[in-house]
């Protein structure tokens, strides 16, 4: 009967759905089956002893979160990433923030119209190209830049004012700061675009009354760009705090041993990764990805709630 | 594909190296896996009679190969290339059996290739089991795939049928081969590999310089060296602090024998805090001091190409760096090697004692249909002949003794020959730990760094090292091993 129903009764709704579910279709099923399934799957195996060289295994319970628990080097790289989340994204969106002012907004006026510094689309494109570049390129190159005798760039720029070379990545009081640096001048060109595009989109009659009733450019700032610049902040921040619960890539390529020296720089993927494929470990790396996961998440929910503000419409 | 000496790179050579103790190595877990499974499979029992049985033993003959047996042999086309099996081994094993006819497949994915044909049943005679895709040996054991190469070891040289071809073997090259449980010789290991210091003997002979032969020694040395403004010992602390750790490895076997290197790999109690693993740390902390800093954050490549340009006189490596180096080696430089230095006159070992191992396997399937002439192409390969043809085409020395009579070879490997011969049976063993329990190894590279780069003392890395192997030896995850020679 119902099946009649909604056939006679609503043929509209019913080729609307269909191809709306079409779409919908194809992309459900990769995200399904590539992101999902192994995520359940990761589960799975960090209940297991699996070692990844045979289908052989044996649940184990929760033996590898305990041994996670107790593993030195686990809470290492669990204080590497909140120092990471403390610095990292407030360095990034504070400088993006004030590069993104001064293309935009703190310029002056010219037509009656705010405008950016001299050169600033120039600026804009320079700006980005970090983000152009592979993540492994980048680390490449601050190998250059960083190496830790006379002939790194760094290095060789500070001997010429008569400063002995500094162990940018060899110091292990130095190492995970400098990397730290890396990972800010990767990520804010992005959101200096980011930013821009939000303060584009801020009208300018708000600008403009602002200035006529004596506002200055540090006033204009606080009182009219950030507040109306929240959304996409908020978005940053989120952006910015899941990508320093990363930082593989940088620190395999930079770092001294692979996180070290004395594994002053190790993250949580990297330790995932040597469990897995240097120790055959599959079992314990994927207790450690589990463990990765929820501090992922509630970074993330804990930021949209915290920050949630009422929202200003045009 | 041209196989100069110059595509051997660092890794492919450790790869090799490597292949050795993982064919000893994590083959017990599959071990338990599969013989579960397999109930009672492994009888990879294989008299020399099993397979192309027919013709009568003899002296010229101890195999009792049929003379018409055709033979196929697959070899892995690498580094190495083929043309010492296409060109030298093969046509010699024709000569001892013209009616023989050998089919020779070169290819690099060994893995990809045999292992339907393994399952299957349709196997090689020889084969070189090397590479990046090579064949699982550990599972191939526990499998009854692989014969044991007992019969060949036993069998008359075919330089002096007086001797056993074992006895024609740099020593340690078959327990180098030693795969399954109980363990026994699975695989043969072709290649010489020696570890010491290198240098420019050249930028010696012009100083006056020579290798050190004590620590004293060493440090004086190293004074001297540094009044020259050059650095005089250095490693990469970046990517390559084993090389660093080989040497204490080393240092520890000479003060108190090879059997503290064994009970290292057994993970014996208190095994890290030996009193030769101690005065060996700490003898190489005092090197470190020479070191300037920067070394911890290069690599292998950068600290290579640094005492190309004679920037650094002593460097740790193994036999790999001079075809490694080759094409950055300038008009002038001549690498030589030298053994490590004594830590003090009442070392275990004499001075000249080096590190040496054997790499590049070679197996033969157990259910090949001509596994006498498997057998025999073995033995064609440990002639001094079959060797030195290798040498030629791969710049590369094999585990048969005295196989390099009368050939020229280059600095450094004439001056590995040289520390060969001087260390005669004072041979430091290998550690099968660096493949057997890999979170020990990754441990002690960073220990290594922080000793020679000062943040530790020499007691605090034996302490530190001890406190990882005992982690290691109570993870129930982790399967042991054991080795006793």
């Amino acid at each position: 009967m119902r099946h009649g129903k909604l056939s006679s009764a609503s043929p509209m709704a019913l080729r609307r759905y269909g191809f709306i579910l079409a779409f919908l279709a194809a992309p459900l099923v990769l995200y399904v089956v590539f992101v999902i399934a192994p995520y359940v799957q990761a589960f799975q195996i960090a209940l297991t002893n699996w070692k990844g060289i045979s289908p052989d295994f044996d649940y184990v319970g929760f033996e590898n979160f305990g041994k996670m628990f107790a593993d030195d080097v686990f809470w290492q790289a669990v204080r590497h990433h909140g120092l990471l989340l403390l610095v990292m994204p407030l360095a990034t969106i504070a400088i993006a923030l004030f590069f993104s002012f001064l293309l935009n907004v703190g310029g002056g006026q010219a037509n009656g119209r705010r405008t950016g510094v001299r050169g600033s689309a120039f600026y804009k494109i320079v700006f980005f190209f970090p983000q152009v570049l592979a993540v492994a390129i980048v680390g490449v190159l601050f190998q250059a830049i960083l190496r830790p005798d006379k002939t790194g760039v760094v290095n060789s720029v500070l001997g010429a004012v008569g400063i002995d070379p500094v162990g940018w990545l060899i110091n292990p009081d130095l190492a995970l700061w400098t990397i730290m640096g890396v990972m800010v001048w990767q990520a804010v060109g992005f959101y200096v675009v980011l930013f821009s595009a939000g303060m584009s989109s801020i009208p300018p009659e708000v600008f403009e009354a602002a200035a006529l009733d004596g506002a200055g450019r540090f006033t204009l700032f606080f009182k009219i760009t950030l507040p109306l610049l929240w959304d996409t902040l908020q978005v940053g921040w989120v952006y910015l705090g899941i990508a320093a619960f990363d930082g593989f890539a940088l620190v395999q390529v930079l770092s001294v041993d692979r996180g070290g020296p004395d594994n002053a720089t190790t993250v949580l993927p990297l330790e995932i990764w040597r469990q897995a494929f240097t120790f055959s470990k599959y079992g314990y790396a994927s207790a450690m990805g589990v463990a990765l996961f929820f501090l992922t998440l509630t970074f993330a929910v804990l930021t949209l709630r915290v920050t949630r503000r009422e929202r200003i419409e045009f | 594909m041209t196989n100069t000496p110059r595509e051997i790179t660092r890794r492919q050579m450790m790869h090799r190296i490597g292949l050795t103790a993982l064919a000893a190595g994590p083959v017990a877990g599959l071990l338990s896996a599969c013989a579960t499974s397999g109930g009672g499979g492994s009888t990879a029992e294989p008299a020399a009679s099993a397979g192309g049985g027919g013709a009568a033993t003899s002296q010229a003959n101890p195999f009792g190969v049929k003379a018409d047996a055709p033979l196929e042999v697959v070899i892995f086309k690498g580094a190495y290339g083929d043309e010492y099996a296409t060109q030298s081994h093969e046509p010699l094993y024709v000569k001892e059996f013209p009616k023989a006819k050998i089919t020779h497949q070169g290819i690099q994915a060994i893995a990809q290739t045999l292992t339907p044909r393994f399952a299957s049943g349709d196997v090689p005679d020889v084969v070189n089991n090397s590479g990046t895709d090579n064949l699982d040996t550990g599972s191939l054991v526990a499998a009854g795939q692989l014969l044991d190469l007992t019969p060949l070891y036993e069998a008359p040289s075919i330089d002096d049928p007086s001797k056993k071809v074992k006895d024609t073997l740099v020593p340690g090259t078959i327990e180098s081969g030693l795969a399954g449980d109980p363990a026994k010789p699975y695989l043969l290991n072709y290649v010489y590999t020696a570890y010491g210091l290198w240098y420019d003997a050249k930028l010696f002979e012009k100083e006056g310089w020579t290798p050190p032969k004590t620590f004293d020694e060493f440090k004086t040395l190293a004074d001297k060296i540094k009044a020259k403004g050059i650095t005089p010992y250095a490693y990469a602390g970046k990517n390559a602090s084993y090389y660093q750790y080989w040497m204490i490895l080393i240092s520890a076997a000479k003060i108190g024998g090879n059997q503290v290197l064994i009970d290292i790999d057994n993970l014996v109690d208190g095994a890290w805090t030996h009193d030769a693993v101690k005065q060996a740390a700490a003898a190489w902390a005092e090197i470190g001091k020479y070191m300037d800093k920067s070394y911890e954050g290069l690599i292998h490549t950068e600290v290579q190409t640094q005492q190309n340009q004679g920037k650094v006189a002593l460097y740790p490596s193994g036999s790999w760096l001079e075809p490694e180096q080759a094409k950055d080696t300038p008009a002038g430089f001549e690498y030589a090697m030298s053994a490590t230095p004594s830590v003090s006159a009442s070392d275990t070992m004499p001075y000249e004692a080096i590190r040496a191992v054997a790499g590049e396997p070679y197996v033969l399937p157990a259910k090949g249909k001509n596994v006498n002439g498997g057998l025999e192409y073995m033995r064609v390969m440990l002639s001094k002949e079959a060797a030195k043809a290798f040498t030629e085409k791969t710049k590369s020395l094999t585990v048969v003794v005295g196989s390099t009579e009368g050939l020229t070879l280059s600095p450094g490997t004439e001056s590995v020959v040289a520390a060969q011969s001087a260390a005669g049976a004072n041979v430091v063993t290998w550690s099968s730990f660096e493949q057997w329990y890999k979170e020990l190894e990754t441990e002690l590279r960073k220990q290594t760094n922080a000793l020679m780069f000062g943040r530790i003392t020499a007691d605090q890395f034996c302490a530190n090292m001890q406190k990882a192997a005992d982690k290691t030896k109570a993870d129930s995850s982790v399967t042991k091993q054991k080795r006793t020679a």
